[in-house]
Formats: C-alpha cells, structure tokens, sequence
C-alpha cells in the first residue's frame, strides 16, 4: 500500500492544475442536447490539444498520442472534476466506436472516422437493443439482407440515446440468418440519413426522451460499411460492451452526489430543525458514507490492478450492480430528508436542485436495469466470478428451430 | 499510487492461512469450543511460533514489527478459520496500549512476553463505550473498583490492561488481590469475554495513558474485528458456493437455479468492496492517522452490516444442513454475530462517525 502517487504523477498533476486554473474561463456551457455545441467543440480541441481528451488515440488519427497511463488519466479527471471543468467528450461515439474502430476497423475506417469523431463533429448513436432483444441481445432480429453491393435493413432498436441528432449509427443486424444466434450478426455503421430510418423520441418515466426508437424500412447500406467481418458483429459489439459497464457506477459520481446529500442536511430544515440533527436521517446517511468509502476504495484497488495488467477477477464484476445501486440509494436519502419538498417536480415552486433528486431517482433505476440488468450482473457474478453452472437450456420441442 | 497488498504481505497472509487452515480445522474447533475451553493453546502455540503473536510488537521486544494492516490481514485469517485464539486483545488491543501509553520498564516486562505468545491479555475498555449493567471502573491513586464487562480475551489471561471511567490506563496482573474474574458466554464459543470485578485492587498505571490512547486502541479493536467479519464471510460464501455446487435437488445441482446463484453474487458483492474498505482503515491507522478513526468506524459498522446479510444467507443457501450443528456452519454464523456487538454495534459506531465529523453533539 502507498497511496502517495510519487514525483512523476504530482509534477504531472501540477501541469494538470496549472492548465485548470489557467483555462477556468473557456469552460462551455453544456447545449443539453447531446450534440457537442461550438463551445464544447473548442474546449474538446484545446483539451486534445494538452493531451487531456483522446488522450491516448493515435496521433495520425487527430489524437494526442499518449501511452496509455491509468494513473495519469485518474488524475486528470481527478483535477478536473474538483475544479468542476467537464472533462473531453464521453459519447457513446467516443467510448465504444472508437476503441471498437481502433481494435477491429481497416485503416480506412480508422481514419475515416475517428478524428471527426473524437472532434465532436460526427456525434454516433448505439443501435443494439430491440423491443424483443434486451438481455438475451444475441437473438436480435433486425435483419440485412444482400442486394448487389448492398445490405437492405429492415426492423427496429429501442434504447437508442442521442439518434434524434446524431450523424451515424454503429448498429448490431443478423446477416446470415442460418447461422447460430451468436455467429448471424454483424456490425454496420452507416449514415442516420439514410432513406427508410426513423427515429421517435422515447419518454421515459422521468418525463424526458432520453432515449429514442428508432425504425429501419428498406434501409440500403453498402456492404463494405462493415466492422470486422460478416458474422463476426457480436464478438466485435463484446469488445466494447465492456467499457460501457466500466462506465456505469462509477464512484466518483457517488462520492459527488454523497457531497451534495451532505451539504443539503445541512442547509434544510424540517420545523426549525435541520436535518443533519435528526438522528435518523443522519444515521441513514453514515451508512451510506461507509458504502461510498468502500466503493472508492475499491475503485483504487482497480485501478492498481489496471496498472500493474492484473486481472481482479470478481473484484471487478461487482461494480456495476453496486455502483449503481448506491447512487440510486444516496438518491433516495436526498429524497426522503426532502420529504414532501422531496416529490416536488418539473418547475413547482418551493423545488430543490432542479428536481434532480427525483430525476436522478427514477433515471438510476434506468442504468440498473440497462447496460446488462442487475439480475444479468448476478449472473455474471456468480458464474464467472464464483464458478457457478449455468442455467440449464429448456430442453427443445419437437420441430422447434 | 499503489492499492494493494505487498508480495510479502499476501506471502505472510498465505502462510498464517495455511497453517490456520490445519491447525484450526472445524473438528479441532468443536472440541475447543464444546469444552468451553478459554482458548486452545495448542492454536495459539503453533500460531505464535510463527511469530505473529507479535505482530505489532517493535523488533526491540522481540516482535515482528509490522503494521496495523499486517495484524488486519492476521485477523481477517483468524475469522475466516473460526481460530479459538486470543488474537485481538492480545496481539493488537494490549501491545498498542504497552507501545503508546507504558513505561519503558513496562515495555520491557510484558512486550516480549506478549510476543512470544507466552502470555495472554484481557482488555477491558467496553465501558468507555458503553457501560451496561452498572458497569465501570473507578481509580483511587493507583487501586481500581468497580467492573468491567466483555473484557476481551480474558478467559485465560494472565494480565488485564483496564481503562477507567477518566480514561486513564491500567495494569492489573490475572493474579492480583481483589481481582475476581467471571467468564460470561456467548453465542459464540471460539472467543469468551469476561467479566472483571474490582475490590480495591491495587494495579500498575500505563503513565501515558489517556482517552485518546484508549480511543486508538478502540480503533484497532474495531479494525481487526471488521477485518474478521471479513475472513468469516469470505469463508461462509465459499462453503455456500461449494455446496450449491454439490447438493442436487429436482435432478439438477441447486447452485444452477438462479435463485441460489443469485444469493451467492448478492453475497460477493457486498463483500467484494468490504475488502477493499478493511485494507485502507487498517492502513489509515498508521499511515492516514487523521482518517483513523472515522475509517475504523466505517469499517466496523459496514462490515457488522454486510457480515450479517452473508452469515443468514450462506445458511439459507445450506438449506436444513445450515441449521444443523452438524456442518457447523454455526461457528462462522455466530463468530460474526459477536463482532456485530463487541467495541460498539453498528448503529452506535456511526453515531460515533458523526460526532466525529461534527454532525452530532
């Protein structure tokens, strides 16, 4: 244990600090719509440039060109967030194309499409879930079928954020229908211009479109337009699935929002009395510090064993259910110390923070259920961390495919 | 930045487990434990032979030295084996007190012997957390009365290091005049509390001890049994794992039904990070010693918390089999259930967090 990061990473965290409170004032405003606005565009650009975004994506493809360096990456986002700057852009372009495209992608595809990407000039949506596919997202059945040079799509995704203004889609299609479910997809990326594709806004519980549907109908794409190869779309998908769940329940978020709760039962009181006095509330809330603290902790633990190329094993596949489940929790205590203020919504008078305690309430449920549900993450958890069966397939039915 | 156990502390955890794993097999620990045995010294022996009796003891005493997270990863062991062995107050609670508080004659005297496992100390400090039953030790000058209640491995000790009402720091040997000792019973039977009644009894004055070095060693106490909160349910995940594996019922191993493999991941990832939380408050004893405190609590109250949830659910998983004092699951089960108690239960403990933090009077 040495929880000191050493002269190389603090001259590098002071580089950090001095770019930070030099460029405070160029921080943009989010536009809200999950398409970058020109601000974020030049924030993105200035924070290549210093190698803070992308950092570690080649330089021939308008990255900075970093070895990859966990540490210094955490202490970037470390300095970032304690300064409240946002950090490069995490799209679902950046975080899951990119890394896909670099791994599978021909050399045409990488420089094609990374540099906009990274750039914030080409912003991508995720096309994998379907009404009838969510955990079992191998039985997909959005189908591509040859003609000529061309694959015709035709079905439908759901789940899909961002496609009402996004450029391209990388989505998931069964091109060889014979084939096993697994072995039958393939990966596509094509234009959100394209004839036949539309896209309806999905309102959720929260009362926002987070995400949308969005439906293909005779949708014609050029057979080179592929990743990898054909038949190869779900190991192509897994290779990046995996970064999305190292996303989700992240315990720095946890340890914000725990701020946030504690700051509150401080400054709202309940018949004069404030909340950090009632000792229900209060005892409520060290359970939950307890939990943020391990979280964290933990979160250095994977860290480290990143660094070193360990594999953590079990360590690792209880992050997702747990981050989650604890920001849905901090949510609730926020809520409950509210009480009645607590259910105010949209622009009620007397409402705190927005009414994003209730927004972060419902919409966390979201991501426990979404990203591999927590009952999928059990099953993960239990066979691959514990070494535990499987369940056994039902056994098949006569003249069943 | 570096999160993890050294290759020597991973290496001394391997051995003290391994030999633990022998030594303190499940039918060794049932003859302990049904004799009502105050500790099996032939445990206690072989482990002290390994030094680590002496863990925390400076190599000037004839100890190994180590830190709060080396005597942690000691405990974590202890729990996970269900040892009948006096290792918090002995090898953590009282040598912090001798270290921090004591004499360099005191040092001198009772370190070593300490360290070669020689001999055994009770630590009676409960009541400056809690004081039940009209309890509480009073000093005149240099003589104690009053009692003391779940003093910590007291059966079969040869000193007692005892805080008084002022928090100050006592000495009192197993054999003085006006010491009466009454073992109390709990459910668990691997580590047997006492109770010390003062009649006048004249002891020995730790001459730096104060309330904040009886705090300090209220934070080991309750890093160490979070830590075997932490060896016990590790263990108790891996008999329910391995069991759901074996058993079969409806012709098929329970452990492939979901609704036993998801009582097992329920189980890990509560206690996955449990881990990780033990490591830094053991750490941030000696190396964060501002954090100590507040982390010892967190450890202590989280882990009595997940400590529970896993010790009825590895029984449920065992099905009938974990009620039965046959598998002996029960050990583990209520090796937990005592730590949830002992140096404050949970609700107490994050009290103690707040105030520490300023958020209660």
């Amino acid at each position: 244990m040495d929880l000191a990061y050493g002269a190389e990473y603090e001259a590098f965290r002071e580089e950090v600090k001095r770019f930070v409170s030099e460029n405070k004032d160029k921080s943009p405003r989010q536009s809200g719509t999950g398409r970058p606005s020109d601000d974020q565009r030049k924030w993105q650009d200035l924070l290549i440039k210093n190698g803070y975004a992308a950092r570690t994506i080649p330089s021939e493809y308008g990255g900075y060109g970093a070895e990859p360096d966990i540490l210094k990456s955490r202490i970037i986002a470390e300095e970032f967030t304690r300064a409240s700057l946002p950090l490069g852009l995490a799209s679902q372009g950046v975080s899951m194309l990119v890394p896909t495209l670099l791994e599978l992608g021909t050399d045409e595809q990488k420089k094609q499409w990374i540099e906009p990407t990274i750039r914030g000039e080409v912003v991508w949506c995720q096309g994998y879930s379907e009404p009838g596919s969510g955990s079992d997202l191998a039985s997909l059945q959005t189908k591509a079928t040859e003609d000529g040079d061309d694959f015709i799509i035709n079905g439908q995704k759901i789940w899909t954020s961002t496609a009402q203004v996004s450029d391209m889609i990388f989505c998931l299609v069964r091109t060889e229908p014979d084939a096993r479910k697994h072995e039958g997809i393939s990966y596509l990326i094509f234009s959100m211009d394209t004839p036949g594709i539309e896209v309806r806004p999905l309102m959720t519980m929260t009362g926002y479109a987070e995400f949308n549907e969005v439906f293909f109908t005779d949708v014609r794409v050029p057979k080179n337009q592929i990743v990898a190869e054909r038949g190869q779309g779900w190991f192509v998908a897994n290779a990046t699935l995996k970064h999305e769940r190292g996303m989700l329940g992240d315990p720095n978020q946890a340890g914000t929002r725990l701020a946030a709760i504690i700051d509150l039962m401080h400054e709202e009181t309940v018949s004069g009395e404030r909340l950090i006095d009632n000792p229900l509330f209060r005892d409520r809330l060290v359970q939950l510090q307890a939990r943020v603290a391990a979280m964290q902790f933990h979160g250095m633990r994977l860290l480290t064993a990143s660094a070193k190329k360990e594999d953590p094993g079990i360590a690792r596949l209880v992050v997702k259910l747990m981050g989650c489940e604890l920001n849905h929790q901090l949510a609730a205590l926020a809520i409950d110390a509210l009480g009645e203020l607590g259910v105010l919504y949209e622009r009620s008078p007397h409402l705190r923070a927005g009414g994003r305690w209730q927004r972060s309430y419902m919409f966390d449920l979201g991501l426990i259920i979404g990203g591999g549900t927590a009952q999928i993450q059990k099953n993960i958890i239990s066979e691959r961390g514990l070494g535990m069966p499987r369940e056994p397939k039902p056994a098949r039915k006569e003249g069943a495919a | 930045m570096e999160f993890a156990l050294s290759e020597e502390q991973r290496m001394l955890q391997d051995t003290v487990g391994r030999f633990l794993a022998d030594a303190s097999e499940l039918d060794i620990v049932r003859k302990s434990a049904e004799a009502h045995e105050a500790f099996s010294k032939t445990i206690w022996t072989g482990f002290a032979e390994l030094g680590v009796a002496g863990i925390l003891i400076p190599e000037e005493h004839g100890g190994l030295g180590l830190g709060m997270l080396e005597a942690a990863l000691m405990s974590e062991m202890t729990g996970r084996h269900v040892a009948p062995i006096p290792f918090v107050g002995t090898a953590v609670m009282a040598p912090l007190a001798l270290t921090l508080a004591g004499s360099d004659e005191q040092k001198a005297a009772w370190l070593p012997r300490l360290a070669s496992g020689d001999i055994v100390a009770g630590v009676a400090v409960t009541e400056t957390i809690s004081a039940r039953d009209g309890a509480g030790v009073s000093s005149q000058g240099d003589a104690l009365s009053g009692s003391a209640l779940f003093v910590i491995d007291g059966p079969g000790a040869d000193l007692f290091i005892v805080a008084d009402k002022e928090g100050a720091l006592f000495l009192v040997e197993a054999s003085a005049t006006g010491l009466e000792r009454i073992d109390l019973t709990t459910i668990d039977l691997t580590r047997p509390v006492s109770e010390l009644r003062f009649e006048n009894v004249s002891a020995e004055r730790l001459p730096n001890g104060s309330p904040a070095v009886v705090q300090q060693m209220i934070d080991a106490g309750r890093t160490m049994i979070a830590a075997d909160t932490l060896g016990a349910g590790q263990m108790m995940i891996e008999k329910a794992v391995d069991y759901a594996k074996e058993r079969k019922q409806f012709g098929r191993v329970i452990g492939s039904f979901q609704a036993v493999k998801h009582l097992c991941a329920e189980m890990a990832a509560e206690l996955e990070p449990c881990r990780s939380l033990v490591w830094y408050a053991a750490y941030a004893q000696d190396a964060i010693p501002e954090e100590g405190a507040l982390m010892s609590c967190h450890a202590k109250a989280h882990l009595s918390e997940v400590g529970r949830f896993v010790a009825r659910t590895s029984t449920e998983v065992h099905g009938g089999m974990g009620f039965t004092d046959l598998v002996g699951l029960h050990y583990w089960f209520k090796r937990i259930g005592l730590d949830r108690q002992l140096l404050g239960g949970p609700e107490r403990v994050r009290e103690e967090a707040a105030r520490l933090q300023g958020w209660a009077a």
